[in-house]
């Protein structure tokens, strides 16, 4: 029996052990959190990697899933840091948030501690959260019209929090200056070191129980299982190479599309996903860094492979081939904060492209925009009031079925926030918060409908919107025939006129007057399958319950409805 | 199957002159029953099978085995998923909804969330149909100022529809109704005059509490159940007065407390989690008798190991569950933490050559391979089996005499021995071991949430598989004891003895503490105390002592997390007495630190809700009743102590020679060294080696590591 060689009770127990400690610590940071994003949306997540590759190990179940893949890479970049400066001892812990190297977007700080067992190296932890505000030009970080990273937010690259276990204050002091919310980011960064400190606590604990060598066998064997599952689920897919195209409506500067292209290429055991031909970098905050499109590749992957798990093997028979100075693999200073729309549409075209291996494998088109909604104004007392959130839409359909009408977009598993809590906490009122009806692409299964929502300012001095949306001109695209969803819709009224913004999708500083509105009608999904094979009495029931209309139901499916039995 | 019934001596002589109280639980597989006779002091249980479709038969055959005339009965209280199951089948009524322009689609909408965190797939049905939704114009905003007057007329037409199309029941469900009621009572008074119907409420009605979804979602499943639960209850009601009962009938709630039949016929919703709450009742009973304040309970049932936290004698409570995906119901209830991991879940290699377990379970039909109904995947339960642990010849949760051993050595071999090359012992060792670290996984995680530490902890195991997994608790998770209940198979039915009346209302404030309306609030609290203790009154049960509490949702403002504030409120004579801005204040500041170490400077604190809790102590009962009647001392109970039998168990990759007891005989004060195993007609308790087992002076089992 080989070293590396470990019993498969051990391995299956010790799986789970670790993952628990992952999640531990995610449970850690939900409950010290201050801030509603990580304590509510859980936009955040914990994990054990690699010693001297980075590479993820075990991660936490509760984490937002576009973390699962982007977090070796911001640990890759530590082990850079370290290298280069030849300086890396037990209490130290790393902070970062720099997107270019090993981040998402300036938002989510990276906190990361190289966790040594009787002196020795053994594997980093590490921690991101989202920040509530990290300075930059706008509240949030959310700055559609950045040009630069510098005009986000302040920008940390990795530098060490705490030396041999003591914490540098000057550090800490840089970090709270830089922000609007202070307090918010202390309380993130208690919560952050709070979840370190269980995971060395925790892994103490499994090393005297088990010992360093069969612990360290383990995350080999696991690796090396992740690797053959992904292998096995590869070869159970025809050979061959498989295209899709897809577009961005703009990038909020300038008002020309932007492609996004991917091939996937599978031969025996081995995939490659390459995305040449993908636009070059752009103006505007569409831009993503290479860690988080690679992130993007993985999450895509366990969306078609749920079961796979949260560990670097799985990437070891994927290739993913990037072109140098796209919008897929941008430079510094290039702003990345509107990096949500780029990895759903990369999302979108490795689903389309996947479709054509296998139609059970993949699903269609999701809504594949955020919509994040800006309305702000000032109150009579003069006090300024920002209402800031993301808005639903539908699902794609499947071979196992419809699509789910207004979900949370793929990468993200947040809830909207109530309409009576938007309602007490800013001067607007909902006219409308609603399914669209007709928005989803039609097909054998039809995707699901997206929603609308219309919002009257109600403060006598008016408001300013803001939108940063998508599909606004490309809508979401069906798989083994299914058809296109709706477009994305924003109108604004002004003066008794409904308008839309000049980049269709995204909107800067429209004004509005008391009574006026804005009205967001967000895509449905794309359909799954012939709209000819669509059950009759499935088609006379949504016209029944109103959610597709008589003349659409005619026009995508003909008028067989008309005879089904359906009362 | 009925349980022997215990005849124990009275410790304390009570003056009621009915006799008994009979708890009763009716749970997927099994009804349980526990009785009480508190002027003889004994103490009965039973155990008959569920019927289908209608429950109720099973609950009048469990009552039979112990009771002759049901005259004899004071109380019946009743733990049931009667109305989880409806929500589960989608059995409930045909369902209308009258609500606001531009909102008829929240329901299905819900908070924009997905079934799965990865693959997409699954989508949703709400519980009404669209066509049944209805809007009409009105509209109320945040403040409780009217934008727009309810129109009547339309209520009216959209009533008439609704009715036309066949709905039993309707929810009015109208934005903002949680600041001003106003709009909806007006719309209910119309549709009532028009349709007489006790199945009509309002969201105001149900949950005066700000979040639209789940107001509504909590209103509309609740007109979904009212038809179907008021019926199985008023069925029961009825049979058991046609056999002579004429007692109180109450139903447990998913808070851990009982209500009245009719208070339960209108809130049917406050019941989805009756029976397992009752479970955590008993369960906090009987440790705290026991003297542990802080248990963590495990009910290893058929599919699930459901993991609840007693701390300092309190249970937890959440405010809201989610029935099904997409079907929140927000009531207070106790907090219990599911993971798929049951006496059926079923043990499978990934294509990564990875052992799992669960989620996919055999449930108990065709349950495990074991039962040779047609499952032939391995579940916990066959390795167990295999390993010796449970007695083939006396199966529980099983309806037939045997369990097939090489069944489930075949079914272990080829899904697991085979794969990863191991013999039959040692897969089914594999299987256990990893059932045991998800469990234990569960045991920690729910501490580390709620900020506990689980080695402060007791585990108390409960169900009938519990008492199977106990010492595993112990050694993967460094709990120094488990206490394992002399009945642990009928813990919910014992609860449904124990638990208090309560009663419990929540009311939306929206207010920043400086700008507080302090008599409105106080209105409030004194309405809730008016209806808390008229429900108190009707409730014909002994109440030794009432309860009142208030707590307020708060946070500073920009939060959108809230604490729960205890606030210091006397309640005189009925009438509950003011309370000051400064107190508050000071209630928050504590409450604040406590969660978060430290207060915000010139944060705005403010008021979001309003929750009062009515709590009618019901006279608790001695557990002594129900402890063996001798101890060890007693010369003639030596006998008592002699192992029945003795069987091979494996543990730890060798069969050892372990001795069988019955559990029941057990004097108190019985030591027994593991390897053993305690039996009982619907538990096996195993005591692992290295482990040692105490009857406790009430018939409980303590296990602890042995002393070296």
């Amino acid at each position: 029996m080989s070293q590396s060689k470990i019993d498969p009770t051990t391995l299956a127990v010790l799986a789970g052990r670790m993952e628990q400690i992952a999640d531990e610590m995610d449970a850690t940071l939900f409950r010290a959190a201050f801030n509603p994003i990580i304590a509510e949306a859980h936009d955040a997540s914990h994990g054990i990697y690699h010693a001297q590759s980075g590479d993820t190990l075990i991660q936490g179940k509760s984490g937002l899933p576009i973390f699962v893949g982007v977090m070796a890479l911001g640990v890759k970049a530590v082990i850079e840091k370290a290298k280069k400066d030849d300086d890396l001892a037990d209490g130290d812990i790393f902070i970062f948030n720099d997107a270019h190297i090993g981040g998402t977007h300036l938002s989510d700080m990276r906190l990361i501690q190289p966790y040594y067992y009787n002196e020795e190296l053994f594997c980093f932890l590490a921690s991101v959260g989202h920040w509530h505000d990290v300075g930059g030009a706008v509240p949030g970080n959310y700055n559609p019209a950045a040009t630069d990273v510098f005009q986000e937010a302040v920008v940390i690259p990795p530098v060490r929090l705490a030396r041999a276990g003591k914490l540098n204050q000057d550090i800490i002091d840089i970090l709270m200056r830089n922000t609007r919310l202070p307090q918010s980011a202390q309380g993130d960064l208690n919560g952050q070191l709070s979840a370190l400190d269980l995971g060395v606590q925790r892994m103490d604990e499994l090393l005297n129980e088990y010992g360093a060598v069969t612990v360290k066998n383990a995350l080999v064997a696991l690796s090396d299982s992740a690797e053959s599952l992904m292998r096995s689920e590869i070869e159970a897919l025809p050979n061959g190479r498989w295209e899709a195209e897809d577009f961005l409506d703009n990038d909020g500067i300038v008002d020309e599309p932007l492609a996004i292209k991917v091939a996937l290429e599978i031969s025996n055991d081995e995939l490659t996903i390459d995305f040449a031909g993908t636009a070059m970098q752009c103006a505007g905050p569409v831009n993503i860094a290479l860690p988080t499109t690679l992130a993007t590749a993985y999450v895509a992957l366990k969306h078609l492979f749920p079961n796979l798990p949260a560990n670097a093997g799985v990437m070891r028979p994927v290739n993913v081939l990037v072109p140098e100075g796209s919008i897929l693999s941008a430079e510094f200073p290039a702003p990345t904060g509107g990096y949500t729309e780029t990895i759903l549409r990369m999302i979108d075209t490795i689903f389309c492209a996947a479709a054509q291996a296998s139609q059970t494998l993949s699903v269609a088109n999701a809504y594949g925009t955020i919509n994040a909604l800006c309305i702000a104004g000032k109150r009579d007392n003069g006090k300024p009031w920002v209402m800031f959130s993301f808005y639903g839409g539908g699902h794609g359909a499947n071979c196992d079925g419809d699509g789910l009408n207004h979900g949370n977009a793929p990468i993200s598993t947040a809830t909207i926030p109530p309409m009576e809590i938007l309602e007490a906490a800013y001067p607007v009122m909902f006219r409308q918060w609603a399914l669209r009806p007709d928005s989803a692409g039609a097909g054998k299964f039809q995707g699901g409908m997206g929603a609308i929502y219309e919002i009257e300012v109600l403060e006598d001095n008016g408001a300013e919107a803001f939108l940063f949306g998508e599909r606004g001109k490309f809508p979401p695209q069906g798989i083994a025939g299914g058809s296109t969803a709706a477009l994305n819709r924003c109108h604004y009224e002004n003066d008794g006129q409904w308008h839309s913004p000049p980049m269709v999708s995204k909107m800067r500083q429209v004004t509005l007057k008391q009574g006026e509105a804005v009205r967001l009608e967000t895509p449905g999904g794309g359909g799954f399958g012939k709209a000819s094979e669509r059950d009759p009495d499935s088609i006379a029931t949504d016209v029944h319950a109103g959610l597709i209309s008589e003349d659409y139901a005619d026009s995508v499916y003909g008028t067989l409805w008309r005879k089904s039995k359906h009362d | 199957m009925a349980l022997s019934g215990v005849k124990v001596n009275m410790t304390e002589k009570r003056d009621t002159s009915s006799s008994c109280m009979a708890g009763v639980d009716v749970g997927g597989t099994f009804t349980d029953v526990f009785i009480l006779n508190e002027h003889t002091g004994t103490a009965k249980v039973a155990k008959v099978p569920t019927s289908r479709p209608d429950q109720s038969a099973s609950f009048l055959t469990g009552l039979a085995q112990h009771i002759n005339n049901l005259s004899e009965l004071s109380v019946v209280v009743h733990g049931t998923t009667a109305g989880t199951n409806a929500l589960l089948e989608r059995k409930g009524a045909k369902t209308g909804v009258i609500t606001t322009q531009g909102l008829r689609d929240v329901l299905e909408m819900r908070r924009r969330d997905r079934p799965r965190t990865w693959g997409l797939r699954g989508n949703f049905v709400p519980i009404v149909e669209r066509q049944c939704r209805l809007e009409v114009p009105e509209r109320t905003l945040a403040d409780g100022t009217i934008k727009t007057p309810v129109d009547l007329q339309a209520v009216k037409l959209a009533a008439e529809q609704l009715q036309k199309a066949g709905c039993e029941s309707i929810a009015i469900l109208f934005a903002n109704a949680y600041a001003n009621p106003a709009n909806e009572e007006q719309a209910v008074k119309v549709v009532r005059d028009i349709w007489p119907n006790n199945h009509v409420a309002t969201s105001s009605e149900i949950l005066p509490e700000i979040r639209e979804f789940e107001r509504f979602s909590t209103t509309a499943l609740n007109a979904y159940l009212q038809p179907e639960v008021s019926g199985y209850i008023n069925r029961l009601e009825n049979a058991l007065s046609k056999d002579g009962f004429a007692g109180e009938f109450m139903i447990v709630q998913s808070n851990g407390g009982v209500m009245n039949a009719d208070v339960a016929c209108k809130f049917p919703v406050r019941t989805a989690l009756s029976g397992p709450a009752a479970g955590v009742i008993a369960a906090g009973h009987i440790a705290g008798s026991a003297g542990f304040d802080n248990v963590i309970t495990g009910d290893v049932g058929g599919t699930s190991f459901d993991v609840s936290l007693i701390a300092n004698g309190e249970s937890m409570l959440s405010a809201q569950t989610a029935v099904d995906f997409g079907m929140v119901v927000r009531t207070p209830m106790i907090e219990i933490t599911t993971i798929g991991a049951g006496g059926g879940s079923i043990a499978w290699v990934d294509k990564g050559g990875l052992l799992n377990i669960g989620p996919e379970s055999a449930g108990s039909n065709p349950g495990p391979a074991a039962y040779g109904l047609g499952n032939d995947r391995p579940t916990v339960t066959d390795a167990n089996i295999v390993l010796g642990r449970i007695n083939i010849d006396q199966p529980i949760g099983k309806l037939s005499n045997r369990l097939d051993n090489s069944a489930a050595a075949a079914a272990i071999d080829k899904h697991i021995g085979a794969p990863l090359g191991m013999g039959t012992e040692a897969a089914a060792e594999a299987i256990l071991r990893v059932a045991n670290s998800r469990m234990a996984g569960a045991v920690r995680l729910v501490s580390i949430e709620r900020g506990f530490n689980p080695k402060q902890f007791v585990f108390m195991p409960f169900g009938g598989g519990g008492g199977l997994h106990a010492c595993a608790m112990l050694h993967d998770v460094g709990i120094a004891a488990a206490i394992v209940p002399r009945y642990p198979g009928v813990t919910s039915a014992m609860g449904c003895v124990i638990a208090d009346v309560r009663q419990d209302f929540v009311q939306t404030i929206n207010a920043n503490l400086s700008d507080l309306n302090s008599d409105k609030l106080l209105a409030f609290m004194q309405a809730h105390v008016k209806q808390g203790l008229q429900l108190l009154d009707n409730a014909n049960t002994k109440i030794d002592a009432t309860e009142i509490t208030f707590e307020l949702d708060m946070a500073y403002i920009g939060q959108t997390h809230t604490v729960s504030v205890a606030i210091p409120v006397e309640v005189k004579q009925s009438t509950v007495q003011p309370i000051d801005q400064t107190s508050i204040n000071d209630a928050f500041d504590l409450a604040y630190r406590h969660s978060f170490g430290r207060l915000l400077d010139n944060g705005v604190k403010r008021i979001i809700n309003l929750r009062s809790a009515v709590i009618g102590k019901r006279p608790k009962f001695d557990l002594r009743t129900l402890a063996p009647t001798h101890t060890n001392k007693d010369e003639n109970n030596k006998d008592d102590c002699t192992p029945q039998c003795a069987r091979r168990v494996h543990f730890a990759n060798q069969w050892h020679k372990t001795v069988i007891y019955d559990r029941l005989s057990l004097p108190v004060g019985t030591t027994i060294d593991g390897p053993a195993i305690l039996e009982q007609p619907d538990t096996t308790v195993l005591i692992e080696p290295g482990f040692q087992g105490r009857v406790d002076e009430f018939g409980n089992t303590i296990i602890k590591a042995q002393e070296s």
